[in-house]
């Protein structure tokens, strides 16, 4: 019998505890996959955020580590300039990159650090049950919003990908989603980019990526992916924000 | 003979760093240790390391972090604020058992304080400093030759346990400059054991994780009391200090860092008085010497501690005598450094003049 489909090596055999319909387990997939195919697991270490992902130490089959909640930039920094043939992918949720962590991510981005950054938006707070997140769009509802985001009292969301776009540092910046299987092959080319940059010595690039919570959202899993197409996406547009690879040809 | 030079003592501090095969510093400015971080960026450029000036404390402790779970010397330097801000990454690396040496150059606080020298961080330093049940190992030089060499010793105690070490140190000692005798020779990264913590890609061996999370039921109570027993052993084994003239004494001082040069100078003058007072200067604050603490106990009545602050060694000293002994105190909280004239006159309160 010829096994056609199976758990990627870059995972762990290790039972993964996600929500029914979230994205993170298509995400981990997707980074396993890669950290075969570009031949880079030997060479990896994954840094594992606060939130749901903090168990991505578990899940990886490559070294690991997890720091302090929104450090993750800084942590790979410190790995990256120590150990330069390692290959640093820092995997956050929205909580930790773009609320707690912003300076870090921002000044990663300046300093055009040789990492690869993986960020989940998920609009939502997950591990905590569900709280404004730095990315909660206006009017979304959560337990710390419960009429809805008010822009006066809550303020606007971040939208990471523009914000960094700003920087001269940052060689790659792109938004994805994994809503649709046509945009979880996009997501797996991005990130295929994004790995190579640093292989490659480019410098700094982020990914962000789209991702379902169906419990923080009190949604269905099918709702949630209809919802990132029609709602979400409208207001975090998909795309390269940042490639200098296309500048330099 | 080993080579001389007249130093300012942050200047020995970062060659002792570089000494002892550290390659990677990232830190940010802050008063009084600006010259850290300006020597150290022109330092490891010559010898091929990595400088970061970093976006915040908080960015350079958990570079630390990456880099010493990567397996290489790290230092990060700052000052009292810049050290609190850090306090959330010392507890992680400690909770992950990964050694970095943290250098403090303590100045006046609370809050923004001042920049004059100050030992107000000594509770902080000695008794854990962040959240959950650690500490830091921690070393107060009290010269330029000592900010040369403790260094290394900082990363050998802090390799040997896997766990932080600090340097407690402050700007006076940090400013004046001192002939420093390089006493040993300059040791080579490459040549420092593999750790076998250390991340850098799981080729050809199982995968490491570094963590300082476990959230099975009972994991963490099981860590943490490994880690209680490593802390014993530290206890147990590291207690260093200097003691002068303790033989014959009625009073014994007892200080570190600056204070014990001021406390030196007015044992000095006292015993011009022929009043018989000793020093005991504690090298380590955690592990605080309590065995000759006690042992000193025995016999000697009075004990006199100087600090600038407002007392935060008493309680480890008092606990130490066991109670037997009286303890009294000169402080000099804010930023102000005692006198050797007003040590002398807190010891002549004590001894009733001269005898």
């Amino acid at each position: 019998m010829k096994l056609i489909f199976g758990r990627p090596a870059g995972l762990t055999d290790v039972k993964q505890r996600y929500c029914p319909g979230c994205g993170h387990g298509i995400v981990h997939r997707l980074v396993a996959e890669l950290l075969v195919e570009l031949n880079i697991r030997e060479r990896a270490v994954g840094i594992a955020p606060v939130g749901c992902s903090v168990f991505a130490d578990e899940y990886f089959n490559c070294d690991m580590i997890q720091p302090p909640h929104g450090r993750g930039p800084a942590v790979a920094t410190g790995i990256k300039r120590a150990r330069p043939d390692c290959i640093l992918f820092s995997y956050q949720g929205d909580g930790d990159l773009a609320a707690i962590g912003t300076a870090e991510t921002v000044h990663a981005a300046a300093r055009n650090e040789n990492i690869t950054l993986i960020f989940i938006n998920n609009a939502i707070y997950g591990m905590t049950g569900g709280q404004l997140a730095p990315t909660t769009l206006p009017g979304m509802r959560s337990t710390t919003s419960v009429q809805g985001r008010d822009i006066v009292k809550q303020g606007y969301p971040i939208k990471v990908c523009e914000l960094l776009a700003g920087l001269d540092g940052p060689y790659y910046l792109v938004r994805c989603a994994v809503n649709t299987p046509k945009n979880i092959i996009r997501t797996k080319k991005a990130l295929k980019t994004a790995f190579q940059n640093q292989i490659n010595n480019k410098g700094f690039s982020l990914v962000e990526i789209l991702s379902m919570c169906p419990t923080g959202w009190g949604m269905t899993p099918v709702q949630a992916k209809k919802w990132i197409g029609e709602v979400m996406s409208k207001y975090y547009p998909l795309g390269e924000f940042r490639n200098l690879a296309k500048e330099e040809k | 003979m080993a080579e001389k030079r007249l130093m300012y003592g942050n200047h020995a501090l970062v060659e002792g760093i570089i000494y002892a095969g550290c390659r990677f510093f990232a830190g940010y400015p802050i008063t009084p240790q600006n010259e850290v971080p300006e020597y150290m960026s022109i330092r490891m450029n010559e010898v091929g390391g990595v400088f970061l000036q970093t976006e915040s404390e908080i960015a350079a402790i958990n570079m630390l972090f990456g880099a010493g779970a990567a397996g290489v010397r790290a230092t990060t330097s700052s000052s009292s604020p810049g050290i609190s801000l850090m306090q959330e990454g010392i507890s992680y690396i400690a909770g992950a058992d990964i050694p970095v040496l943290v250098i403090n150059i303590v100045r006046g606080g609370p809050g923004l304080g001042n920049i004059a020298p100050a030992q107000s961080d000594y509770y902080q330093a000695t008794k854990g400093g962040g959240h959950g049940d650690y500490f830091t190992i921690t070393l107060a030089p009290n010269s330029a030759q000592e900010l040369f060499e403790f260094p290394k010793l900082a990363f050998e105690l802090a390799e040997k346990y896997r766990n932080p070490a600090l340097i407690l140190a402050d700007g006076l000692l940090g400013q004046m400059m001192e002939p420093v005798e390089f006493t040993f020779e300059p040791i080579d990264p490459g040549k420092l054991p593999e750790k076998d913590y250390a991340l850098t890609g799981c080729r050809g061996r199982p995968r490491r994780v570094v963590r300082s999370y476990d959230l099975r039921p009972g994991k963490l109570e099981e860590l943490n009391w490994k880690r209680y027993k490593k802390y014993q052993e530290i206890i147990k084994n590291e207690q260093r200090y200097e003691t002068f003239n303790d033989k014959d004494a009625g009073l014994i001082i007892i200080a570190y860092g600056t204070c014990a040069r001021v406390a030196s100078a007015a044992m000095k003058m006292a015993r011009d008085k022929n009043l018989k007072v000793g020093l005991l200067r504690p090298i380590t604050l955690w592990p605080f010497p309590k065995d000759k603490v006690a042992q000193l106990s025995e016999r000697i009545k009075d004990f006199l501690v100087v600090e600038m602050n407002c007392g935060q060694m008493i309680d480890d000293v008092r606990m130490a005598t066991q109670f037997r002994s009286r303890i009294h105190f000169l402080g000099r909280p804010g930023g102000g450094v005692p006198t050797p004239p007003e040590v002398l006159k807190k010891i002549e309160e004590i001894m009733g003049g001269g005898r």
